[in-house]
């Protein structure tokens, strides 16, 4: 069933390249109802899997046998949580892009088979049909950023799709030297990732090509010093280009890290786990401090991606199972929150006040005029501080306490991250929406900006309350994810670890 | 299974949400219906005062079932003798607050939205038994409180608030990363990490606690480590000399009602902190750096008095005489751990000074946001002027006003017969034959706090009038009513302090049994 929602989410690209040019509307529509309809079958698909915990064969056909290549479609907890938190991220994508005029039904279309390139790599269990999806999401990304984007639009979507270029021809060395090992062992070629997890590659073989594999994914999921691509990324796409490439295509190269480079070289993750741990934690205290500094909203927002992730990040160093339930629970977090953020400060502030430079903004007394923004604002910034009650804390909290067990120092480095995490929340509420309007400045009335529609109510709603339910019963995704590090898939990384 | 307390804390919080969503023009509906919520609030925790059980130390109302079953996190409420208390507290000074502000003209709904979840979260605070559950309310108290002093406060609001959400926030994580310690520390392979407060309590008397800490962690000394950071969480919201500079600037720019909020209720969520975390769960590390401790405590109670006497803003000097009163609760309760002794007299020293310090604890609640109260009065009469040289033999024109409000400075001044001496007697009554030194020199604070409020006494209310002031109003009949509960609990609990007494007394025995070990 789960396989659906790549496949409708594709039949939405063919339909939309089948409307009338100038039918805006039936392009939003068809947009809509194609990713309402992915996101119910995700759901629905993932609630019917009885046993999250091991992974559960969808469809699988030989496709290229000469190489071992089949067409194979999985799914465990990991992938449920992920491809339910993409289904979110594109309703909601598409309910804050609503009033994109130019060239509508080219920009749902590539909007949709950049969701539907995200299903597929979360679903896919053959290394190879992964990374033709994972290639598969570069090409709408740039498109959306260079034509529909703003502020520097061609050098970030130049750049971003240079560094994920870059980062699968990292990845694409390793599984090929992967591959060739493989065989050797096996007598066959083999790509798929449950065979593959079994092979024991020599260690000195592992040492090498872990930090190929894991630094060329986790390049896309925004690992200090390789984020560079991140904030200017996110600044310059359309809202709803940084809702997804904050919300759904970091986790990619997140998702990418645990399950293809740890799960096949759980020796080189050994080695160079300290090294992770310390970029992580890193990239949580730079992007927290950078994001301090910023002038335009939306850097706030783009560095504190790579801040948020690298909790994912330092989650996944801990190699105990806590840390990456959290890891795991931090990706879902983010997607929501990220984009919330996005929705709210590229949507609802920028589109309506034409500025993101704070020192206009303050000038603007944005919170008065837009009052739903600031508030939404508010809560989706207490989520992001990773208050309690709200799905960044409970995520930031396992994996923290995962950090504690193996790097006590490091963690405590972290907690400074967040406080500083704190300090530039409250700075951008501050400065974006509640500066005290001088005396010279005209009266509120006199700048009367549109009003929220109701796709942005609905949108905002949508995130806080997945936000605040997963915060209220985290078991809801923990009953998914934690099973998942039980499963002998992932038995080799976690023997060695602390558990 | 009762569900009392978890409607305790939902009656306010819905009524928040209901209140949030009202337009700012229904103004009579919004405030009343406040006012409706918090009196709901106070009928519950006067229910609860009734039914509760003084002859037993133990939770009583527990509720509790498995919240997040791979944490260990049980949703578990309950209250003692000490959440009871504070219950009542709290429940006693919202109504008051929300009276206080009820002309406030900028955006009521969410004013008055935001001290019901405020409300919520301290009630839950008190209520929550288990530290993820708790902490979540923690936290939630802290939100409203940044806005109401963010969006209504004075001129320096907005640096105000910031630093402190950022002082307290720090706090927290410190907090939060210490429990995740002690949570790796009592994990074992098939059972998940340990978050019950009551529990820890006990895996810290005999002992086991700071060996799992150091045996999970190969670290000599990550229990006093794990200590420093939950006294930091602690420690700022009290707040104790010196993690105290956010305070002044938060309590004098919020409006007063909410300074009364601030004062009354919140400081006393960093004091229940102590009483009920670290104290039980850190008996021996407070032992172990106890010394410092004391000078701590005896630093925030003198500093923060000399501080008081140099203030010229009537708000500051009641803000710094806050942290002054609630630095004799910490030296009690530092006090208190001293000896290691089952010896029958230390022990019930160590019993007087517990008391004294959660009768404290009510006490300056009670004052102290009746102070805040009768400044807010004072303003609302004086234009927004509050500096101690502003005034001038004002008692000719408001004698209602200076008699009343002289009560209430009395009573902060600890005047026998009325209820801030029962508390600060029995916390000197306590700490001396366990500490002399410290008790002596806690003294000088007492001096010099008569030395302050007597001079603001002299200098409002005495003296030449101030011809400025020649028509001021007095307290209208509303507003006589409004002080006139605080007023008269005032002088039932200096008379009959048995009446609180009596609740707490089983608490501070099992307290005091936990810390003999």
């Amino acid at each position: 069933m789960l396989a659906w929602t790549i496949y409708i989410t594709f039949i939405g690209v063919l339909v939309l390249l089948l409307l009338p040019r100038d039918n805006a509307r039936a392009a939003r529509v068809v947009a809509l109802l194609t990713a309402i309809a992915g996101c119910v079958v995700a759901l629905v698909g993932a609630m019917q899997q009885t046993n999250p915990g091991e992974v559960t064969t969808i469809v699988k056909v030989p496709w290229i046998p000469a190489i071992g290549a089949n067409y194979y479609l999985a799914a465990d907890g990991i992938s449920l949580t992920l491809v339910v938190l993409t289904g979110l991220a594109a309703v909601t994508g598409i309910l804050f892009s609503w009033n994109i005029e130019s060239r509508t039904k080219e920009f749902f279309a590539f909007f949709l088979a950049l969701i539907g390139g995200v299903y597929g790599v979360f679903l896919s269990f053959d290394l190879l049909l992964l990374f033709v999806f994972y290639e598969l999401t570069i090409i709408p990304k740039y498109f959306l950023i260079a034509r529909w984007g703003s502020t520097n639009k061609e050098y970030g979507a130049m750049k971003l799709a240079i560094y994920s270029f870059v980062g699968s021809h990292l990845v694409l060395i390793g599984l090929l030297a992967a591959w060739v090992v493989a065989r050797g062992q096996l007598g066959h070629g083999s790509l798929d990732l449950i065979e593959l997890s079994h092979v024991v590659f020599p260690v000195a073989f592992q040492h090498w090509v872990f930090p190929l594999v894991f630094v060329g994914f986790a390049i896309l999921a925004g690992m200090w010093p390789f984020h560079t691509w991140a904030p200017t990324g996110h600044v310059a796409a359309p809202t709803a280009g940084s809702m997804l490439l904050a919300g759904v295509v970091m986790k990619l190269g997140a998702y990418g890290c645990l399950r293809v480079a740890m799960v096949l070289f759980p020796e080189g993750v050994r080695e160079w786990q300290w090294a992770i741990a310390a970029l992580a934690v890193a990239g949580i205290i730079y992007g927290a401090g950078v994001a301090l500094v910023q002038q335009d909203f939306k850097f706030v927002i783009g560095y504190s991606s790579v801040s948020h992730m690298g909790f994912v990040l330092l989650g996944l160093a801990t190699l105990n199972t806590i840390g990456l339930d959290g890891a795991v629970l931090q990706m879902f977090s983010h997607g929501i929150i990220a984009g919330l953020l996005f929705g709210v400060v590229g949507r609802m502030v920028y589109d309506r006040t034409h500025t993101r430079d704070f020192a206009q903004l303050e000038k603007m007394n944005v919170g008065k005029l837009v009052p739903f923004a600031a508030v939404t604002f508010v809560i989706a910034g207490v989520a992001s501080m990773g208050l309690p009650g709200f799905s960044g804390f409970v995520a930031e909290f396992q994996v923290l306490m995962g950090a504690w067990q193996v790097y006590p120092k490091l963690t405590l480095l972290a907690g400074v991250g967040i406080v500083v995490g704190v300090a530039y929340t409250l700075r951008a509420v501050q400065k974006g929406f509640y500066a005290d309007v001088p005396a010279a400045a005209p009266a509120p009335d006199e700048h009367p900006l549109p009003p929220i529609t109701t796709p942005e109510r609905i949108g905002a709603v949508l995130l806080i309350a997945a936000s605040l339910v997963i915060g209220l019963f985290p078991s809801l995704l923990l009953n998914w994810i934690e099973p998942c590090f039980k499963s002998s898939l992932f038995e080799r990384l976690l023997k060695g670890g602390a558990l | 299974m009762n569900h009392w307390l978890s409607l305790l804390t939902l009656v306010p919080f819905i009524g928040g949400i209901v209140i949030a969503g009202l337009g700012a023009e229904r103004k009579n509906l919004v405030r009343g219906l406040a006012l409706a919520t918090s009196l709901v609030g106070l009928g519950g925790a006067i229910c609860l005062w009734l039914h509760f059980d003084a002859s037993q130390g133990g939770i009583q109302f527990p509720e509790k079932f498995a919240w997040v079953p791979a944490l260990g996190v049980d949703y578990y409420l309950g209250v003692d003798g000490l959440g009871q208390l504070m219950v009542l507290l709290t429940a006693i000074v919202t109504p008051l607050a929300i009276l206080a502000s009820w002309n406030v003209a900028d955006r009521p709904q969410v004013f008055h939205a935001l001290v019901l979840w405020l409300q919520a979260g301290l009630f839950g605070t008190f209520t929550a038994l288990n530290f993820f559950h708790w902490f979540m309310f923690w936290e939630l108290g802290l939100i409203p409180a940044f806005f109401l002093v963010k969006l209504w406060g004075g001129p320096q609001r907005g640096p105000a608030a910031t630093q402190f959400f950022i002082y307290t926030m720090v706090g927290s994580v410190a907090l939060l990363l210490s429990f995740l310690a002690i949570w790796l520390a009592t994990k074992t392979p098939t059972n998940p990490g340990c978050f019950d407060f009551i529990k820890l309590a006990d895996l810290a008397k005999s002992g086991a606690l700071t060996s799992q800490l150091e045996a999970a962690f190969g670290w000599k000394n990550i229990s006093l480590i794990v200590f420093f950071g939950a006294f930091l969480g602690f420690a700022v919201k009290v707040p104790v000399i010196p993690f105290h500079t956010w305070l002044p600037a938060a309590y004098s720019e919020a409006p007063s009602s909410v300074t009364m909020l601030l004062t009354g209720v919140m400081s006393k969520m960093g004091m229940y902190g102590f009483l009920r975390i670290l104290l039980p769960i850190f008996p021996e590390q407070i032992r172990q750096m106890l010394t410092p401790l004391l000078w701590l405590a005896l630093a925030t109670i003198v500093l923060s008095a000399c501080a008081a006497f140099a203030q010229k803003d009537l708000k500051r000097m009641l803000a710094y005489s806050s942290i002054n009163h609630l630095g004799y609760c910490l030296l009690a309760l530092f006090a208190a751990v001293s000896v290691a002794t089952t010896v029958n007299e230390p022990a019930l020293q160590k019993a007087a000074a517990l008391d004294g310090a959660m009768l404290q604890m009510f006490n300056h609640g009670l004052t102290a946001s009746a102070l805040f109260l009768f400044v807010s009065l004072l303003e609302k009469r004086s234009g927004g002027l509050r500096g101690l040289d502003d005034f001038g033999g004002i008692r000719k024109v408001v004698p209602v006003f200076t008699g009343l409000m002289g009560i209430a400075l009395f009573s902060s001044l600890g005047l026998p017969g009325l209820n801030g001496f029962v508390g600060e007697f029995l916390i000197f009554k306590g700490v001396f034959p366990l500490a002399p030194w410290a008790a002596a020199i806690s003294t000088i604070g007492i001096l010099v706090t008569a030395i302050f409020l007597l001079t603001l006494i002299q200098r409002v209310f005495c003296g030449p009038l101030n011809e400025r002031w020649a028509q001021l109003p007095d307290l209208t009949t509303a507003e006589r009513w409004l002080v006139l509960p605080g007023i008269v609990l005032m002088f039932v609990l200096g008379i009959w302090p048995q009446f609180l007494l009596g609740a707490i007394d089983a608490t501070v025995v099992k307290l005091v049994q936990q810390l003999n070990f």
